[in-house]
């Protein structure tokens, strides 16, 4: 009934447009911040260099928004193709909020980005102004929505198990929306967003500044995307512990698999800072850790305990038993709607259900399971730890990497020395691949570190494929990876290409030696 | 446990049957003249200049109608995910097919014009036009399939299982009805040229408009004969519960020729929307020999109304019918959401439905009137 190369490949072609798609909106969301800033500075001073830049910004972020439009229709419609029994399964609560996105953020991002760049000189200054923030928002509540989704996977509240339409359906809207986790996703991730879109323009100029190329523009850019990376990466980390401190509430076995920790630790437990760990022996072979930290960070105090990998597989076999329970219920309930007893069984043991399920995968008549099939399901809720937890570490390291990076690079502008400290602007071009590398791995984390569910602990990962074939994937997937490759070389290539050529000319000449700090140049007389 | 809900349940699915039909017209006349622009692109423009005329009439405006797509796509998984998980793994690779030509549209009008060297400029024309020529046919062969009945059934955990493949998709009805789409879509795309441009772009379009549109009453009536002549509709049989819990396995249907005629038997007003079909594109032949540009794109927009509105008013209550276990035909009244979500999903609607058309229609007064080379040599961010 599962054929595991089906879920396997499913899983490849979902990772590989998720991963594809998140190469382009994080710069999408930060730079869209970005250019409604400089734009605001334009309308405010009057100062054409200002518009200049948000046009020459604007232009790299039109090639990467195609690519973030031509990937994203993709991933909605593979829930449907990849995943139909997902989309049957929690369609009624999941589809809403994607629903929800295309009416109130796409919507609104798309039909602006045309105006955006149409819209130049048919527009007073500020009606193009305010195009330019509703594009902005119009990105960040599509962030919104999403996340409202995929937070909804990691903690699946509001929603109860129908016996009568064999699905989840909505209980509590408000729950879905408000979900805390869903709340820190999104914030943490569009930070991320902004981390990124500053540090793309951080080293597009300081590569201009190394070449003495368009200096006026590459200064003020800095200055702009300096303040704003500073703000964004203190805000990533922050926001980003507290997704963590969420996380041990709900996805316990996330957090165990981040941290490497086998067995529960006494209260407050220490934090392994590099270990090396050996899945199959289910202890690390080597660990370096800090006392009391991981109790702070995970549980806001001393003593509370967060339990460890082996202890939570424990918890997960009596979860099993009573999603066995549920699963033989259900069957009782749908052949005989007046099976009162049955009815209250399932009732009773519903939210293990999922758990249950899980057994499928040894053996399909799962109310005839062995103790041996449990235990085996009980691990399968392990997710891949050394991953989980080089991942985990890669993703923080990078969040301090940035939040220095930033401070210094704040700090050198507002003495306006942007020019002088080469070593800096060498700093800041190759730091260019960084936020990426964070974001995906940050992607990793919250996605591998949920399986082997695709809804947590309500429905496993290889249940809720569609029946296609192994051709049908094989043709799918190759065909994606040869188009998404091509796609990404020729945008790089035009990226450069852009880059290259610059910003446009100035149409009037610019003053020279004006300040770069926004607050700065709005301070200076007016030139038009 | 559920909160109040003021609309009965049978009433809300015939709401979001109606709004189904509502997105699915809207993206036919949005992102239509979109694709039929795209689809006319080697035939109206000769050369480096004229093309990047016909690109720009719909360069600033495409982005936002691509949304009705998303947008149908989206309604569909939350109001009817039956119809969602069923249809899109259903007919896989024929969406890998309608993917790949998405996929090359946006890239398309934006990169184009990035670089001036003309093969890769000549790449990406040809890369828009598919982008153009292979959605207008595939919705349409879609919408064929679904007349005829998809092979498909539910296992005991109402998991899909599906029994055909992508050559079967392309049988002779199923192409017929492709190029129904293909012909009403390039007609609109037609009258859209001739609004948004001048001289020989304009006097082109208006000629294969017209043969468009000829195309599109001739296939549109061979279509209809074919049903008639003993085409195997669907009905349903057994009592429908239209207020019950969405499951498709608690009903019978049978297959029988004719069927899909019988709804205009019972409700003769429903022939508004055939005639609107045929209608439109007349009126359509009419304005192109006048040169009434304004006049045409409404009148093809009315054609895609009435042929859109044909096909579900067909097979109304059905959506997808399956012809391995026609019991498992999903239908309005057991393939929808939840009574709580349909409800929900219809105040967001009502909330931001009319935001979004205010701000469309605002777009498109900004944006009016013809392109010319002139102005797109003054723009530096023209496609």
């Amino acid at each position: 009934m599962f054929d595991i190369d089906v879920v396997t490949l499913s899983r490849l072609q979902f990772a590989a447009t998720a991963m594809y798609h998140f190469l382009f909106v994080p710069l999408t969301l930060g730079l869209s911040f970005l250019l409604a800033i400089m734009e605001s500075v334009y309308v405010m001073t009057g100062r054409e260099i200002w518009r200049r830049m948000t046009m020459f910004w604007g232009t790299l972020f039109g090639i990467n928004f195609a690519m973030g439009v031509a990937t994203g229709v993709v991933m909605e419609f593979q829930f449907g193709m990849n995943w139909s029994y997902y989309s049957h399964y929690v369609g009624d609560i999941f589809g809403a909020p994607l629903a929800i996105e295309g009416l109130m953020a796409f919507f609104l991002e798309a039909t602006f980005i045309g105006m955006f760049f149409f819209g130049w000189d048919r527009l007073s200054k500020v009606g193009h102004l305010i195009v330019t923030w509703l594009v902005a928002f119009g990105a960040n509540f599509s962030a919104l929505w999403i996340l409202i989704a995929n937070g909804w996977m990691q903690n699946p509240v509001g929603a109860i198990f129908n016996p009568d339409t064999m699905r989840m359906e909505i209980a509590d809207f408000a729950a879905v929306i408000f979900n805390p986790v869903a709340q820190a996703k999104f914030v943490h991730t569009v930070s991320a967003g902004y981390v990124t879109g500053a540090i793309f323009v951080m080293a597009v100029s300081a590569w201009y500044l190394l070449k003495g190329r368009h200096i006026e523009i590459a200064k003020r850019s800095m200055a702009v995307a300096a303040s704003f990376g500073l703000a964004a990466s203190l805000s990533v980390v922050v926001l980003g512990d507290e997704s963590g401190y969420l996380a041990t509430e709900n996805q316990k076995m996330k957090v165990a698999a981040m941290e490497a920790m086998w067995h529960t630790e006494p209260a407050p437990a220490a934090i392994n800072l590099i270990a090396f760990p050996d899945s199959a022996k289910q202890e690390n072979s080597f660990a370096i850790s800090i006392p009391y930290v991981l109790g702070i960070i995970g549980t806001r105090s001393l003593t509370q305990e967060l339990p460890g990998i082996v202890n939570l597989v424990e918890d997960a076999k009596v979860r099993i038993r009573n999603g066995i329970a549920a699963y033989v219920a259900l069957q009782k309930v749908r052949s005989d709607k007046t099976d009162t007893e049955a009815r209250a069984t399932f009732d009773k043991s519903w939210r293990d259900l999922g758990y249950g399920l899980l057994v499928k995968l040894y053996r399909p008549d799962i109310e005839n399971a062995t103790e041996a099939d449990i235990a085996k399901a009980a691990e399968l809720t392990i997710p891949d730890v050394p991953l989980m937890f080089w991942a985990f570490r890669v993703m923080v390291g990078l969040g301090f990497y940035f939040i220095g990076f930033f401070a210094v690079a704040f700090w050198v502008a507002s003495r306006h020395k942007l020019g002088e400290k080469r070593w800096m602007l060498w700093v800041a071009v190759f730091s260019i691949p960084l936020p990426w590398v964070a974001v995906e791995v940050g992607w990793l984390v919250a996605e591998a570190g949920r399986q082997p569910w695709s809804i947590e602990g309500v429905l496993p990962t290889f249940y809720a494929a569609s029946g296609l074939t192994v051709a049908d994937l094989v043709i799918s997937l190759g065909i994606f990876l040869l188009i998404y490759s091509s796609l990404a070389v020729v945008e790089i290539y035009l990226m450069l290409h852009a880059i290259r050529k610059g910003p446009a000319a100035p149409e009037r000449p610019e003053p020279q030696g004006a300040g770069v700090l926004p607050a700065a140049v709005a301070a200076e007389p007016q030139i038009k | 446990m559920i909160p109040f809900v003021p609309l009965d349940y049978e009433t809300l699915r015939l709401i979001w049957w109606l709004l189904l039909g509502v997105l699915l017209i809207a993206f036919a006349i949005m992102d239509g003249f979109d694709l039929g622009v795209a689809a006319l692109l080697p035939f109206v423009a000769r050369n480096d200049d004229e093309r990047r005329i016909v690109i720009n009439t719909i360069g600033p405006v495409w982005e936002g109608n691509q949304v009705w797509l998303i947008l149908g796509g989206g309604a569909i998984f939350a109001a009817w995910p039956a119809l969602y998980a069923t249809s899109f793994s259903g007919f896989y690779l024929a969406m890998m097919v309608i993917l790949i030509a998405i996929i090359l549209r946006p890239v398309g009008f934006k990169y184009r014009s990035k670089l001036t060297e003309p093969r890769w400029r000549a790449f990406w024309d040809w890369g828009l036009f598919v982008g153009g020529f292979i959605p207008a046919l595939i919705f349409g062969v879609a919408v064929g399939n679904v007349l005829r009945g998809v092979p498909f059934r539910f296992d005991d955990a109402m998991r899909v299982v599906y029994e055909g493949n992508f050559f079967g998709l392309l049988m002779p009805f199923a192409l017929l009805s492709g190029l129904v789409s293909l012909a009403m879509l390039v007609a609109h795309g037609a009258s859209m040229l001739m609004m948004k441009t001048s001289g020989a772009i304009y006097e082109r379009a208006r000629v294969y408009g017209s043969y468009a549109a000829l195309a599109t009453i001739v296939l549109f009536a061979l279509a209809g004969i074919w049903i008639a002549l003993g085409f195997k509709g669907y009905a349903v049989t057994g009592i429908q519960d239209t207020g019950g819990p969405s499951n498709p396995l608690g009903k019978t249907a049978v297959a029988e020729a004719g069927a899909w005629l019988a709804n205009y038997g019972r409700h003769p007003w429903m022939m508004v929307a055939p005639l609107a079909g045929f209608l439109g594109s007349a009126l359509a032949l009419f304005a192109y020999q006048r040169r009434l540009a304004g006049f045409a794109f409404v009148s093809t927009a009315l054609a895609i109304f009435g042929i859109i509105s044909t096909a579900g008013l067909s097979i109304f209550p059905f959506l997808l019918p399956s012809s391995l276990d026609p019991n498992a035909s999903l239908t309005v009244w057991d393939a929808s959401s939840s009574h709580l979500t349909l409800w929900i999903m219809l105040l967001a609607t009502l909330v931001f439905l009319p935001i979004v058309l205010a701000y469309t229609a605002f777009v498109y007064r900004v944006m009016r009137g013809k392109v010319t080379s002139d102005e797109l040599g003054k723009n530096p961010n023209a496609y």
